[in-house]
């Protein structure tokens, strides 16, 4: 399983942290502190993994931000690697050409897209158009529109 | 401000997220903050209800607060309120701010549980996810409290939506990870298995991580999953990249799904049924296969997706471990990915064959590899994919290359990164032990391993080249021999010193020690002083010298109250006790105790749990190499082989003996070969000229003071040696004859123990007390029992662990609970280990005086009833007969409470001859009853006996006649 996902800039500003198990916020700051060092810290054209611990540390660049997941040491790196591509994916389709300011100024809409995606550590659907949908079926939501709104067809 | 607002955009969160950026320092960034805590608890607090929509934008302010790393104490209660709001942000909102920030408030949590129970049971599918989500990312045990019956339910549900279903099937893993006792299996299991079998995909890839979890737990009830794994995977596999439409990832048909099936199926051993491993056999050459097709896409989504898969399928492969074909094919497949362009291919090909290279199949296939590794190790920019490297040359190290790759690694250390030396030291340290052919290399490695990365060899490594160094007598020559010279030849003011040896020849070696007297870290000059008094003790014309060098004020008044204290009881030590005193005080340690080697303990805390299955089949590598290496080994050691032995043979320690015999012979001659050899010089001992290792080692060697372990450094391993047991003692019959007739006292004693029992049966039940007794007064360490039945399935026999230690003259207790299953003939050994400090390896057998006559019910009758039975047992095959000679007195009162011993009834007026004695008992096991009768015959005059048996079973009767032939 996936244990946690940060997203951070270039400068090691951290933008996002998905954690998929229980850890104090000392123990998550030791983290963020250390994977913003590695991962910075790499040349270009390393691997895109490396062991942490008893983790495999996944991670990727994309324009100004890092994609750095942490998983468990039986899981696939090649796939991990995909699952942040797919995660990119989503974003760029929601936000239509990506970049880091969507992130920062929507952050609450990058938590959700992830929770479409990911859940518990484990990857809940891999389907892009499936998770695009529901992401725009809530958006869809009118505030005001109490009225038996989830009849509305949304979800077929 | 960002253009970028998509559904309902909250205008004053942008407005303050833009400011927070717009501040120039980090003091500007907390003002901005504090005021806007300021703002947010004025609102919470205002007279003013605030409406939902406001409500949502301050708590989601709060959360982009929390997330800049501030500690935010408020506003809980206004997230837990949202979760109620009809409105569906809102409640997102709220849900995903309990998420990020959970409390451990009671009060909120049942609350919040409230709220989840209102959601779940509200049937709008986006309501349920929501809350299955929030379950999921909080995952406490209280919440697992409340809904671990409930989950199970909605996921197998016949009407539960599918988005439902995958976000149930997480949420449940995540609750059964963080409290599987919770979780209760139930008919739900079934069900889950079968979405195995569902035809959305979303559902599939969700529900199987789910089961691969469960089926590692509990690997029988979801056995039924391997065959619904193969046939779904054998669809995947053979599907048209296009077939899977969404879930078709750059043209690779489900790659998530696929490795998660493979993954599923590495939980279990390879199918049994001949059909589907087959169809399994073929979705792997598929896969293999396909590796070699061009590829569909120039992406490098579309390669990494697919050569997912293919390390997947390796992984399994490794993992079955039991097609040659296959495996070979593997590795020839990670061959050409160790030349392969991509960086990430390289790395984890260098991973992937670590697994490959303890497969006997494959070993010999990855060893090939050996020159493009070493290549890697050379040559590769990045230092994790170096790393990897290493790992690899590691695992693939076998007596073969062993030379040519500790060479590699100990040229590589010169360069290497300062993030993976100490890992390379143990590594190198462990390979040098391990392959030994010759000491003289072992010795040069190490040393060579301390020139290159002296700091980063850890102490570990130290405390095991001394410990193999001193026990093995053929390496001390070499070794000391070899650090000498290093010491002299290192460039320093040593050619004068030269001159010097010519003339005192003692006071030479001293001199050379105390030359680097200054150098050495404070622990090394203690170790050093230590050293000093030994001098004076062997060679008394250094007396003079020594005791100055104590006496000076660097010495005597060191800061270093470690230091001091040494300097200045050794110097009172060497004024004022005589030679014999001194002699005593000063006798050399003895060699250690055997146990596991502590480099390889450290590599394997090191590596961490991912990594400890490597090394464990390195120790089954081991296991099967120790055969080879038997030859290499000392004519002392040969002669106790067990296979789970260093190399080196430390754990199976030298006799104590002999090793106190050589203590003063054994003297090495450190200049014969420097050319000086025709000056008879007075060599030290060896255990003084040990001393010149230039770095600290385990002061229980040089400190000759302190004669006691020193437990910080070397705990007493409570882990049993491990050497097989020794064959029975040769008395051990006769041991076990003396307790047929009875229950208690002393089964055996030597000079070091005492073994008492007691004992007591009820039906086909026992339980024996024994009672350990240390008759020294010395520590027994590693202490040790073992009962093994010899018969299978007759005897059961269970105990717990004793204590591994047992003090000088104390007593230690076991309880063994035994269950007759069948009758049986060989008693149970009981196998007995332990060491003394610094003594050899205590290793012994007996046998438990455990007989089938303790199973006996004693059965009164009659005569007549006697004389009935004893003709319904009259098949020839029923009845033993035994006539000797009495070995003991024939006194009536002895014979008669031997027989009641026997646990058999003692039947009166039965024979018609009053000399004779009959007895009467059922034999009670597990499955059936044995029915015995007795008769004994005693001829006072010829001083013989007969015994007669009829027993209902053929096999008592033999064994009872032969047990009760011994007892008259």
């Amino acid at each position: 399983m996936m244990r946690f996902m940060l997203l951070f800039s270039r400068q090691g500003k951290l933008r996002l942290q998905k954690w998929f198990t229980s850890m104090s916020e000392r123990e998550k700051k030791k983290i963020i502190r250390d994977m913003t060092t590695m991962v910075l810290a790499r040349q270009p054209r390393s691997c895109n993994f490396m062991q942490w611990k008893d983790l495999k540390i996944v991670y990727k660049r994309y324009a100004s931000l890092y994609f750095c997941l942490g998983v468990e040491s039986q899981e696939n790196e090649l796939l991990a690697l995909e699952i942040i591509h797919r995660y990119v994916e989503l974003l760029d389709k929601y936000f239509g050409n990506v970049c880091e300011l969507d992130i920062i100024f929507n952050f609450e809409k990058a938590y959700f897209i992830l929770d479409e995606f990911l859940m518990g550590g484990e990857i809940q659907e891999t389907s892009k158009q499936i998770v695009n949908r529901s992401i725009e079926a809530s958006d869809m939501l009118q505030e005001d529109d109490i009225s038996e709104w989830y009849e509305v067809e949304l979800f077929g | 401000m960002p253009a970028v607002s998509k559904g309902d955009g909250m205008r004053g969160l942008a407005v303050f997220i833009s400011d927070i950026r717009n501040c120039k320092s980090k003091e500007a960034e907390i003002k901005r903050i504090n005021k806007e805590l300021a703002n947010i608890r004025s609102k919470f607090k205002g007279d003013k209800a605030l409406d939902g929509y406001s409500k949502k934008k301050y708590v989601c302010k709060l959360l982009f607060i929390f997330l800049l790393g501030h500690d935010i104490d408020f506003g809980h209660m206004e997230a837990v309120n949202l979760l109620s709001s009809n409105k569906y942000t809102e409640k997102q909102i709220g849900y995903l701010f309990i998420s990020v920030l959970v409390n451990s408030n009671s009060e909120l949590i049942r609350l919040i549980n409230n709220a989840i129970k209102n959601d779940l049971s509200s049937r709008n599918p986006t309501f349920m996810c929501l809350a299955l989500h929030c379950i999921a990312n909080v995952g406490s045990r209280e919440m697992a409290e409340a809904f671990a019956s409930e989950i199970p339910r909605i996921l197998v549900a016949g009407d539960t939506m599918d988005s439902v279903k995958q976000s149930a099937a997480l949420c449940l893993l995540r609750l059964y990870k963080t409290s599987p006792d919770l979780v209760l299996m139930g008919e739900w299991t079934s069900r889950v298995v079968h979405l195995l079998n569902d035809q959305h995909m979303g559902v599939v890839t969700a529900a199987i991580s789910l089961i691969t979890c469960l089926s590692q737990k509990n690997p029988d009830e979801f056995k039924t999953c391997v065959s619904l794994a193969v046939s779904r995977l054998s669809r995947i596999v053979s599907s048209a990249s296009t077939d899977l439409q969404d879930y078709t990832y750059y043209f690779v048909p489900a790659p998530w799904l696929s490795c998660k099936l493979l993954r599923l199926l590495q939980c279990y051993p390879p199918p049994e049924d001949g059909a589907v491993k087959g169809r399994l056999v073929e979705c792997l050459e598929t896969i293999l296969n396909k590796a070699q097709e061009p590829p569909k896409s120039k992406k490098v989504q579309h390669s990494n997706a697919k050569n997912a898969i293919l390390f997947e399928a390796i992984s399994l492969i490794i993992h079955y471990d039991s097609e040659p074909n296959l495996l070979v094919r593997a590795c020839n497949q990670l061959g050409q990915f160790l030349q392969h362009r991509e960086t990430n291919l390289r790395y984890l090909a260098l991973e992937s064959m670590c697994t490959l290279a303890s497969s006997e199949f494959s070993h010999e296939a990855v060893k090939t590899h050996i020159e493009t590794v070493i290549n890697a190790l050379k040559t590769e920019r990045d230092v994790s994919v170096r790393q990897r490297a290493a790992d690899l040359l590691y695992a693939m190290c076998d007596r073969s290359n062993a030379k040519q790759i500790v060479a590699e690694m100990l040229s590589y250390l010169e360069t290497a990164d300062y993030s993976i030396r100490e890992e390379m030291v143990l590594k190198v340290a462990i390979l040098a032990e391990k392959y030994a052919v010759d000491y003289s290399w072992y010795v040069d490695t190490i040393l060579n391993l301390i020139r290159i990365a002296g700091d980063y060899v850890s102490e570990e490594v130290w405390y095991r080249v001394i410990q193999i160094v001193i026990n093995r007598d053929d390496v001390q020559g070499y070794a000391a021999k070899t650090v000498f010279e290093v010491l002299l030849h290192e460039p320093s003011k040593f050619g004068r010193w030269f001159g010097s040896v010519l003339l005192g020849r003692p006071l030479v070696q001293f001199n050379l020690l105390h030359s680097k007297f200054h150098l050495c870290s404070v622990p090394t000059r203690a170790l050093l002083l230590s050293a000093y008094i030994k001098f004076i003790n062997l060679f008394p014309e250094t007396k003079a010298t020594i005791q100055e060098v104590l006496r000076c004020d660097s010495q005597i008044r060191n800061s270093d109250v470690e230091l001091q204290q040494r300097a200045v009881e050794y110097l009172k030590l060497s004024s004022i006790a005589s030679t014999d005193v001194l002699a005593t005080v000063l006798e050399e340690m003895p060699p250690f105790p055997e146990r596991e080697s502590s480099i390889l303990a450290k590599l394997k805390k090191k590596k961490g749990p991912g990594a400890v299955s490597v090394t464990e089949l390195d120790d089954s590598k081991r296991e099967a190499g120790e055969l080879n290496g038997g030859a290499d080994r000392g004519p002392d050691t040969a002669s106790t082989p067990s296979p789970s032995a260093d190399l080196l043979g430390i754990r199976s320690a030298a006799p104590v003996g002999a090793a106190q015999t050589n203590a003063g012979s054994l003297l090495v001659d450190v200049f014969s070969d420097s050319g000086c050899s025709h000056f008879p010089f007075p060599l030290l001992p060896i255990h003084s000229l040990f001393v010149l290792l230039p770095i600290c080692f385990h002061p229980c060697f040089v400190l000759g003071l302190s004669l006691h372990p020193c437990p910080v450094l070397w705990p007493p391993s409570s882990a049993p040696p491990s050497e097989d047991p020794a064959p029975p003692l040769s008395e051990a019959d006769e041991l076990l004859n003396k307790f047929v007739c009875k229950n208690n006292g002393v089964l055996f004693e030597n000079q070091l123990l005492q073994i008492g029992i007691k004992s007591e049966y009820r039906q086909n039940l026992g339980r024996m007390y024994l009672f350990y007794g240390n008759k020294t007064s010395v520590q027994f360490a590693s202490f040790s029992t073992t009962v093994s039945c010899p018969g299978e399935l007759q005897l059961n026999v269970q105990s717990k662990p004793v204590e591994p230690l047992v003090e000088g003259g104390a007593q230690i207790q076991q309880v063994l609970n035994i269950e007759c299953i069948t009758d049986f003939c060989d008693a149970p050994l009981l196998n007995i280990k332990f060491s003394r400090y610094g003594g050899a390896l205590q290793n012994l057998t007996l046998k438990l005086p455990v007989t089938i006559n303790k199973f006996f019910q004693p059965t009164e009758m009659s005569s007549s009833d006697f004389f009935q039975r004893w003709k319904q047992l009259s098949q020839p095959q029923q009845e033993a007969q035994k006539i000797f000679k009495a070995n003991h007195s024939m006194d009536t009162e002895v014979l008669k409470a031997k027989l009641l011993g026997l646990g058999t009834a003692l039947l009166d007026n039965v024979d018609p001859n009053p000399e004779n004695y009959v007895c009467a008992g059922v034999i009670q096991t597990k499955g059936q009853q044995i029915g015995c009768l007795l008769r004994l015959e005693p001829n006072a005059q010829a001083q013989m006996y007969r015994l007669t048996l009829r027993c209902s079973k053929d096999t008592v009767s033999k064994r009872l006649c032969e047990l009760l032939a011994q007892q008259f």
